[in-house]
């Protein structure tokens, strides 16, 4: 039993850390005050590109990187229509999705069924790795789970501790304010979206070339929208998306470990968004109880004539 | 002093309407040449894949009649959809809506092969219908009730209604003599739709989709509900203020547009497939695409029966250009988003004007 509970403890992390680091992403995009749904589009976008790249040149840093730039870039077309364009941001979120998703088919189709040669390897941390059971729980995974890890507390310091992150909250709080101060709104916005871009990516590349090294068509299957669902659990909150990521991975760790015991697999795969269902439920009573809530701005495009 | 030329968008005064009547069309023409650079990227020829695309949706009596088929599902969800997104409830989830009422009118057919066909279809229809709605309905309670953002929601209500028809058609519904597909058993004649002469058009459907698309129109701009339904989204502090209740908007809204979308599934199991098959097999996104339907047309249902029709056109070109240039079903969805965009980003210049200025610096 302990052993099932190690293990499963420990298969959450990786399955938590693509959504980690699209969670990241787009709390920062929508402390800006921009919602930006195309996550899962930046997300796969991310993935095929990562493989893609990973596959013809053997590196997997720079699959990492090129797949950044695909989910950054992609999110420039959704800042460009909705802060310069002015345009509805749920609907030119769904649009990126439908894109990000037709794209990376027509990119992957010569991947398809195509086995990756290389991987990260595993950090080995010397003492720590080797500890009896904290060492295989905690410090055995590959670099791009510690990165992530490292991330979040390092963006809930920018983000509250700092000017950026304070010019970055103020826009996404109060923008007639904030441009009075001297922030540039536009520039912050746009900055914002890309970086959450560039973290998608990551997300979707962490799933092709570590988590399930391969190229299948419409791979993130819904993990960019539970995403944007651990965005309101976290509250916007980047140590909060620590511990909501890994808590989804925990989900999706138990449907698997589950079929063994003959419940049907197609059941055990509503799991995960019947979850983010009941998470959204608690997320918004706890908001209304302790008066806290989205960015007040968010999907409001800003524009000094009308204020 | 002279500053830095920047793009200012501002608001039109009025809106000529030659210009909101011509927009989306110049915006879907835009987004097909966009398409045409993504597709030269990618290492297709754009010229070569649309006029596939064209000869596959209207170049010949079969691809018309295809065309018709695909749009009677579009129709459905698409007029469903303007009215949910006329409320400003962003219903994402036709797709799932579609599914469950696809299920509803299977478990009714199997269940009663035997029932008359007068009696079975339209019971088929109904509880397609509720079906839809029930699935509707719970996005549009936990967002009046709670505030749960509809978006996701409603989204996570398609993969669950996906994996529950993989569930019934990999496992209980799964018919024996089917070959080991995923896929029930084929329905009784009495629970199967007319189709016109020789095409796959199940043209009661088809009835029932132009009708309701009058019929929600007429809701919308002649009824005192449909003024509602206006205010809440367009105005909601001014509709809280004039007494509306949100609630009670919201689920109407949603037992209308789930259920026409429930509709549209049980056309296509009683009328196309005869069966239900794995969710991808049932419907290729037509939820999904009905979103673009309902945004060309500017939420207006009466203009979600030509833009169907249109969009229903790329599916089946979709299609063709899937077999002759070998690319996935997914390259629909390039399509789609591209066009989305476009689409939105037309709007925008009936509503607003971009100026190139030179911004003093002071």
């Amino acid at each position: 039993m302990l052993q099932f509970i190690l293990s499963a403890l420990r298969a959450a992390i990786p399955a938590g850390t693509p959504l980690l680091f699209g969670t990241l992403g787009e709390v920062y995009t929508e402390r800006s005050g921009v919602l930006n749904l195309g996550v899962e589009g930046l997300m796969i976008m991310g993935s095929v590109t990562a493989f893609g790249v990973a596959f013809t040149t053997g590196n997997v840093w720079l699959a990492v990187a090129l797949a950044a730039l695909a989910g950054g870039l992609l999110a420039l077309v959704h800042a460009f229509v909705t802060i310069t364009l002015k345009v509805n941001q749920v609907v030119s979120g769904l649009a990126i999705t439908m894109i990000g998703l037709g794209v990376s088919g027509i990119m992957g189709r010569q991947y398809i069924g195509q086995p990756l040669g290389v991987r990260f390897a595993p950090l080995e941390i010397p003492v720590l790795s080797d500890l009896p059971i904290l060492g295989s729980l905690l410090f055995q995974f590959d670099p791009l789970v510690y990165i992530s890890m490292l991330l979040a507390p390092a963006l809930w310091f920018v983000l509250y501790r700092t000017r950026w992150g304070l010019s970055l909250r103020s826009v996404g709080e109060n923008p007639a304010t904030a441009d009075t101060l001297g922030v540039n709104i536009v520039v912050v916005r746009y900055l914002a979206v890309f970086f959450g871009g560039l973290l998608a990516g990551v997300g979707g590349a962490y799933l092709s070339v570590v988590y399930a090294p391969s190229w299948i068509e419409g791979m993130t299957a819904g993990a960019g929208w539970i995403v944007i669902a651990l965005t309101i659990f976290a509250m916007w909150d980047p140590l909060r998306a620590l511990l909501g990521a890994y808590l989804f991975g925990g989900v999706r760790v138990l449907q698997y470990r589950l079929q063994p015991l003959g419940i049907s697999p197609n059941l055990l795969a509503m799991l995960p968004f019947i979850f983010t269902i009941l998470v959204l439920m608690a997320s918004a009573g706890e908001a209304m109880k302790r008066r806290i809530g989205a960015p007040a701005a968010l999907m409001q495009p800003y524009s000094r004539e009308d204020k | 002093m002279r500053g830095i030329p920047t793009l200012e968008v501002e608001k039109r005064l009025t809106s000529p309407r030659w210009l909101q009547f011509l927009a989306p069309f110049i915006s879907l023409i835009l987004a097909l040449m966009a398409i045409g650079v993504i597709f030269q990227a990618l290492g297709v020829d754009p010229l070569f894949a649309y006029g596939k695309i064209f000869q596959g949706a209207f170049g010949s009596m079969y691809g018309l009649s295809e065309t018709v088929v695909k749009s009677i599902p579009l129709m459905l969800s698409g007029v469903g959809l303007s009215l949910a997104f006329r409320a400003r409830f962003w219903n994402i989830g036709a797709e799932g809506q579609l599914l469950v009422g696809a299920t509803c009118a299977t478990g009714l057919a199997l269940a009663y092969p035997d029932w008359p066909k007068f009696v079975l279809i339209p019971m088929m229809f109904i509880v397609g219908f509720l079906g839809g709605a029930l699935w509707g309905l719970i996005p549009a309670l936990l967002k009046a009730r709670w505030r749960v953002n509809e978006v996701i929601t409603s989204l996570m209500m398609v993969y669950i209604a996906s994996n529950l028809v993989n569930h019934l058609v990999y496992g209980p519904w799964k018919g024996p003599e089917e070959m080991g597909f995923p896929y029930t058993s084929k329905f009784s004649a009495s629970a199967q739709l007319p189709r016109l002469a020789w095409t796959r058009i199940h043209y009661p459907t088809l009835v029932l989709a132009l009708l309701l698309a009058v019929v929600i129109y007429l809701l919308i701009a002649r009824t005192k509900w449909g003024y509602e339904i206006r205010v809440t989204g367009e105005n909601p502090a001014a509709a809280r203020y004039a007494g509306m209740s949100y609630l009670k908007t919201v689920v109407l809204v949603m037992i209308l547009s789930g259920g026409l979308a429930g509709l549209a599934g049980v056309g296509e199991v009683a009328g196309i497939h005869l069966r239900l098959r794995y969710p991808g097999g049932i419907s290729p996104g037509y939820g999904f695409t009905a979103i673009i339907v309902a945004w060309l047309a500017r939420l207006n249902p009466l203009g979600a029966v030509l833009t169907s029709f249109l969009l229903g056109g790329l599916l089946v070109g979709g299609d063709a250009i899937q077999i002759s240039l070998g690319l996935p079903s997914a390259t629909i969805f390039a399509f789609n988003g591209t066009i989305l965009l476009f689409v939105l980003g037309g709007d925008l210049f009936t509503r607003y004007r971009i100026r190139v200025k030179r911004r003093t610096t002071n």
